[in-house]
């Protein structure tokens, strides 16, 4: 008898991967919902380094850290795998997701805590860290061809997360104009039903963003420009 | 297309060295190309259009960068001389650690050497707690992260081996104290006199000599 949970939280992109990841493999699991203000003395003792969300527990065994939870779920359950079969293949999807986790995840997020001349350097940054996903993405449905891998598991932040924060803020990141492909990769990524009953409602994710261990400054921050969008709109 | 194997690569860097002991280690046959980073080749720019870096490992034709992820493509291709345990939960063990390593480990070498003189006592002490939690919970009473023999959490720590002497050197702060650090300490003697590994180190003085240039170009640069 198989034992599977997952410590996550139901608003945070990291706990909602290994939630698709889990569901495209059929694999039935207990979820825990942790308060990042109140952890509980499992999550710390599964993640004592870390102390974060998501924590997998596979037959009392913990795996800690989104990435290395979703190759563990590939290599223990081959039902629709997430990662390519041809080492080459593999090797070019692993490149993609440490790039879309290495770079876009901070290069996108930075465009919320600046304005004016600062704001459009960042998003012209930004917008040349999308310009090879978008490249990436031509001639394909998803990042991992017809149907969902790895990249597309990994980049779910940037389909729905941060699209949501953008348009909640005013911003014009990743549009429909500048970034088509990408666009139209989002629309049907969130759209999928292997994907979208992992996503929090939209004013559930405004309402907890930005996480505290940000710093109450960028909370302050945060609100007082979603304030300025909306006297704007 | 034959099945030959080239890695671009550049001396100083301890991320080429990855790959270098992976194939090493694996008896794997490679020609080595080296890059002069302040004057890229065009097919190092066309194998690498992303980052333009080094290493790159080219295997019949086709290019792969990141040296983690060039890792686990020789380790596929590649099994025997495995550098990742069997089974899936040690894996994702130390696969746990490699990541560690990178994130919490870059951070830590940033501020201390490249971060400014104001800051360094306390960049020192935070590399001293990343240091503690590897030797404690990544290393514990093993020879070597991969128990008894050499694994892919050695080659990417490896980074403490060889290139933190040079580093400790130009800023003046001894981080890797034995008795701070005695597994840890072990593990770096150990890892050195290690076959294949004594046979491909980086030269210690031309590496010191290399990071006292870098460094003396980032002051003299205007603020």
């Amino acid at each position: 008898m198989e034992e599977v949970k997952l410590f996550g939280h139901p608003a945070s992109p990291f706990s909602c991967r290994v939630e698709i990841a889990l569901k495209l493999k059929g694999v039935h699991y207990d979820f825990i919902a942790e308060d990042p203000s109140n952890k509980s003395p499992q999550l710390l003792q599964y993640n004592p380094v870390h102390k974060k969300i998501p924590v997998l527990l596979h037959n009392g065994k913990p795996i800690a850290e989104s990435l290395v939870i979703l190759e563990y779920i590939d290599e223990v359950w081959k039902t629709n795998p997430i990662l390519p079969q041809n080492p080459h293949e593999k090797a070019k999807a692993r490149f993609w997701a440490n790039y879309v986790e290495e770079k876009c995840l901070p290069a996108l997020f930075k465009t919320f805590w600046s304005v004016g001349e600062q704001y459009d350097k960042d998003k012209a940054e930004a917008g040349e860290v999308l310009k090879f996903l978008e490249d990436e993405l031509q001639g394909k449905k998803f990042f991992g061809g017809d149907s969902i891998g790895l990249v597309d598991i990994v980049a779910n932040f940037m389909a729905f997360w941060f699209r949501t924060i953008q348009e909640a803020l005013g911003l014009d990141v990743l549009t429909k104009d500048n970034f088509p492909k990408l666009w139209e990769w989002a629309e049907n990524y969130v759209n999928c039903s292997d994907i979208n009953q992992f996503l929090p409602p939209k004013d559930k994710l405004i309402a907890i963003f930005p996480p505290p261990y940000m710093g109450q400054h960028l909370v302050a921050f945060f609100q007082s420009r979603l304030a300025a969008a909306a006297a704007a709109k | 297309m034959d099945n030959e194997v080239k890695l671009h690569g550049f001396w100083p860097s301890p991320f080429v060295y990855r790959v270098i002991w992976a194939l090493k280690l694996k008896g794997i046959e490679y020609d080595y190309i080296e890059e002069d980073l302040a004057n890229k080749s065009e097919l190092l720019l066309r194998y690498n259009p992303v980052y333009k870096k080094v290493p790159v490992l080219v295997h019949a034709g086709k290019p792969i960068s990141e040296s983690l992820v060039i890792l686990e493509y020789i380790e596929e291709v590649w099994p025997h001389s495995p550098l990742l345990p069997k089974d899936p939960y040690e894996r994702s063990v130390a696969r746990f650690w490699i990541n560690f390593a990178t994130d919490k480990g870059r951070s830590a070498v940033r501020s201390l050497f490249w971060g400014g003189g104001d800051g360094k006592k306390e960049a020192a002490e935070q590399m001293f707690d990343f240091l503690k939690i590897i030797e404690e919970q990544a290393l514990g009473d093993k020879k070597f992260f991969g128990g008894n023999s050499i694994n892919m959490v050695d080659l990417i720590f490896a980074w403490f081996a060889c290139w933190i002497q040079p580093m400790e050197q130009l800023v003046g702060i001894k981080v890797l104290e034995p008795s701070r650090l005695p597994s840890l300490h072990a593990w770096v003697k150990n890892f050195k006199e290690e076959p294949i590994i004594k046979e491909n180190l980086p030269d210690p003085e031309r590496l010191l000599a290399y990071y006292t240039r870098l460094t003396s170009n980032l002051v003299s640069k205007p603020t």
